[in-house]
């Protein structure tokens, strides 16, 4: 289901290239909207639920729809959202206002644009690049950006420690990041996620699935890597420094409320999705069934990532409410003395296996 | 106001905040995330209770101890009484002593989780916050059990306690017991353990033990910095000195004597040594009339008193000065919250600011008993 199939469809029907640009865009864009609106509901609740059954408590409930919220408290999210969007929306005084009122979307953009070239199943991703790995990565810098003008233009020292630390964090990760993201690009030979996604079809040593991540050590290392530092990209525990609510009241969204405020939350989960999705197609055989073979194809694909995916996102979730919250210092010193040195070392690592091993 | 350099900020963490642990403004300055002063305003819970102790009964400033430190409030009437009955010589009975030994050693435990729990949550840890409050609980249903109040008691009366214990409340105490002492390791796999938290806290703010005795800090946090010092121990008072129990003191287990992990560290051995105070108390107490030496006026001869205790928080000290009318002419209390906040300032310049926090947390400061 992607913009080219739509667009070649299109091309069949007639001749009108602009509209049927537009038209294909649009009738991928707003399912991709749902998706991240869904992906940010449905997270939050399963946020919420897994805090609460960590820390001994039941979480949100209530017994059937009315003014409760709902059964098990299913509907907690939706009164969360409509209560998000009918809140006032303020705008402090002394704040640089376009700035201010331009930052979520910004970072909205950033998440939703990075969300188009996530391979959700074979065929269900809206563009196929020829360098989607690439894109991802790239596009994953823009939130950075409106952090930073939200931070800046709230004109509150506590959003603008957040937004400083939080560009800071974001930068630095990208690297090891990157870096390690490299490894699987190096195997398969491809930046393509749906060619990436192929090249680890089959199974290795018999039983396991032939998935970058159990190839050879350093793609089993890189991944870590990779994982931890997209956590880091995503400002979640223990490297939520950028808004530490012991330290920095909310960081650079402590200004913002209502509508602004629910397209960060928005943002935040949907760069999870994104993350979790990279790491997946990366290092875990994307819409691969685990079992080679097994239940392999079509719709399938869409189960076993979103499954995938899932699990990672529920790592996030434990590792938050587990974990204390590292120091800006210690965070950097994790990044630059640990993991882009190793980072390094496996790409090299790689290199020399793939010389070897073939 | 000193000069302000272009290259640093000033920070207003609090009044309110999430981490200063009540109304506590700190006014930090910054060069970046570096610290290089911090000026504690207090006063935003000031509630005149000095004043308000020389118009009132002795027996109605209890309730107004039980605000003060409002986390240990069994602590705090028990100071009080303690003083007053050495103003008045009065002999109470032993259930008295023992009953108040229990509750002041459950409130203890109370209020270190309390300390804990909230140190954990300043560190980013939020879970260890919730096991703790969940244990805390069970000794507030006690207390409320006993007396009918879960936080602020007035539950010590001079002479004697406001409610005889609950027939059952030895077999409850000791179920409580029982089940609380596991949790502690389960505490401490969770969060004391903890590499991150390591981090965070070993070697972060240490406060080296000549400093803290010339400031006069007192409790864990002087005890955290290896000063052997314990009020119920080397100042008996009550019936603490015919209970086996250790002093834990700071060892530096894993950075520096003294530093934040000691304070912390030190709370969590407490908590043990509490429940050993606990057992052997249950297994002692014996059977008689509380109210009997609670007096029917409470006229202090003229003369003045100064008795100190352990509090959770260190050396809770009550200065009553008795002109012989049932109004005191003056009460003086000395809260060790306010001696540990005045070396916040020493021990925090050149850390960051989440360490402001991590060591302002370390010290566990009630804002109640600070501001009066």
């Amino acid at each position: 289901m992607t913009v080219d199939m739509l667009m070649d469809w299109f091309a069949a029907i007639g001749d009108f290239p602009v509209l049927a640009f537009i038209l294909a865009v649009t009738i991928s864009g707003i399912p991709l909207f749902l998706v991240m609106a869904l992906n940010a509901m449905v997270a939050v609740y399963v946020e919420r639920k897994v805090s609460a059954f960590m820390m001994d408590r039941i979480g949100p409930m209530g017994q059937g729809p009315g003014l409760h919220a709902g059964k098990w408290g299913l509907l907690q999210t939706a009164a969360d959202a409509v209560k998000l969007l009918v809140k006032e929306d303020t705008v402090p005084e002394s704040s640089d206002k376009i700035l201010f009122k331009m930052a979520p979307f910004i970072i909205f953009i950033g998440a939703f644009i990075g969300l188009a070239a996530v391979p959700f199943s074979q065929t269900l991703q809206v563009v196929d690049f020829n360098v989607g790995v690439f894109y991802i990565i790239a596009v994953g810098s823009i939130g950075v950006i409106g952090i930073v003008m939200a931070g800046w233009a709230s004109n509150n020292k506590w959003s603008l420690y957040g937004a400083m630390r939080s560009a800071a964090q974001i930068i630095s990760y990208e690297i090891p990041a990157g870096l390690s993201i490299i490894v699987p690009i190096m195997m398969a030979g491809t930046m393509n996620l749906q060619e990436l996604i192929h090249y680890q079809s089959g199974s290795v040593w018999g039983i396991l699935p032939n998935w970058i991540i159990f190839n050879n050590p350093f793609s089993f290392l890189a991944f870590f890597i990779f994982f931890i530092s997209a956590i880091a990209e995503t400002n979640r525990t223990p490297f939520d420094i950028p808004e530490a609510e012991s330290e920095l009241v909310a960081g650079w969204m402590t200004e913002y409320s209502g509508f602004r405020w629910a397209i960060f939350f928005l943002s935040e989960y949907a760069n999870m999705l994104i993350v979790s999705g990279l790491a997946v197609a990366g290092f875990l055989g994307g819409w691969r069934s685990p079992i080679p073979g097994l239940f392999d194809s079509g719709a399938w694909g869409l189960f076993w990532f979103m499954g995938k995916v899932a699990s990672l996102i529920f790592i996030m979730m434990w590792f938050r409410w587990t974990f204390p919250r590292l120091r800006v210092d210690q965070l950097m010193h994790v990044c630059w003395k640990v993991f882009i040195p190793i980072a390094m070392l496996n790409i090299f690592g790689v290199g020399i296996w793939k010389l070897i091993f073939g | 106001m000193g000069v302000v350099h272009g290259d640093q900020m000033i920070l207003n963490i609090g009044p309110q905040h999430p981490s200063t642990h009540g109304v506590l403004r700190l006014e930090v300055k910054t060069d970046g995330e570096i610290v290089s002063e911090v000026k504690p305003h207090i006063g935003y819970l000031h509630r005149c209770f000095e004043k308000h102790s020389e118009n009132v009964t002795y027996e109605q400033v209890i309730p107004f101890t039980d605000r003060c430190d409002y986390l240990a409030a069994m602590n705090s009437n028990f100071g009080y009484v303690v003083a007053m009955e050495e103003l008045m010589e009065i002999k109470v009975p032993e259930r008295v002593d023992f009953i108040r030994v229990i509750m002041g050693e459950l409130n203890r435990i109370a209020s270190h989780l309390l300390a804990l729990g909230v140190y954990g949550l300043d560190v980013g840890a939020f879970t260890p916050f919730l096991y703790m409050l969940r244990d805390r609980e069970r000794i507030l249903d006690m207390f409320e059990y006993t007396c009918g109040a879960r936080l602020l008691y007035n539950y010590m009366w001079v002479g004697g306690v406001s409610h005889d214990l609950p027939k059952d409340f030895v077999k409850i105490c000791g179920d409580f017991l029982d089940y609380f002492e596991p949790q502690i390791s389960e505490y401490n796999e969770l969060l004391t353990y903890n590499k991150i938290f390591i981090e965070r806290t070993a070697d972060v703010g240490v406060l080296p033990a000549d400093v803290a005795v010339s400031f006069g800090v007192t409790g864990p946090n002087l005890r955290g910095s290896g000063v052997k010092w314990d009020v119920r121990k080397d100042e008996p008072y009550s019936i603490y000195d015919r209970f086996d129990f250790d002093v834990p003191t700071g060892t530096g287990e894993f950075g520096t004597v003294g530093d934040c992990f000691d304070r912390y560290w030190v709370r969590m051995l407490e908590v043990k040594e509490s429940v050993k105070i606990l057992r052997q108390a249950l297994k002692d107490i014996p059977d008689g009339d509380v109210h009997q030496a609670i007096p029917k006026k409470i006229r202090p001869p003229k003369g003045s008193v100064y008795r100190r205790t352990e509090s959770p928080r260190g050396d809770l000290g009550y200065y009553i000065i008795s002109d012989g009318t049932p109004v005191a002419s003056r009460v003086k209390m000395r809260s060790p919250a306010f001696t540990a906040l005045s070396v916040l300032d020493e021990i925090s310049r050149g850390w960051m600011i989440s360490d402001v926090i991590a060591i302002l947390g370390s010290l566990d400061i009630v804002l109640g008993e600070i501001d009066r």
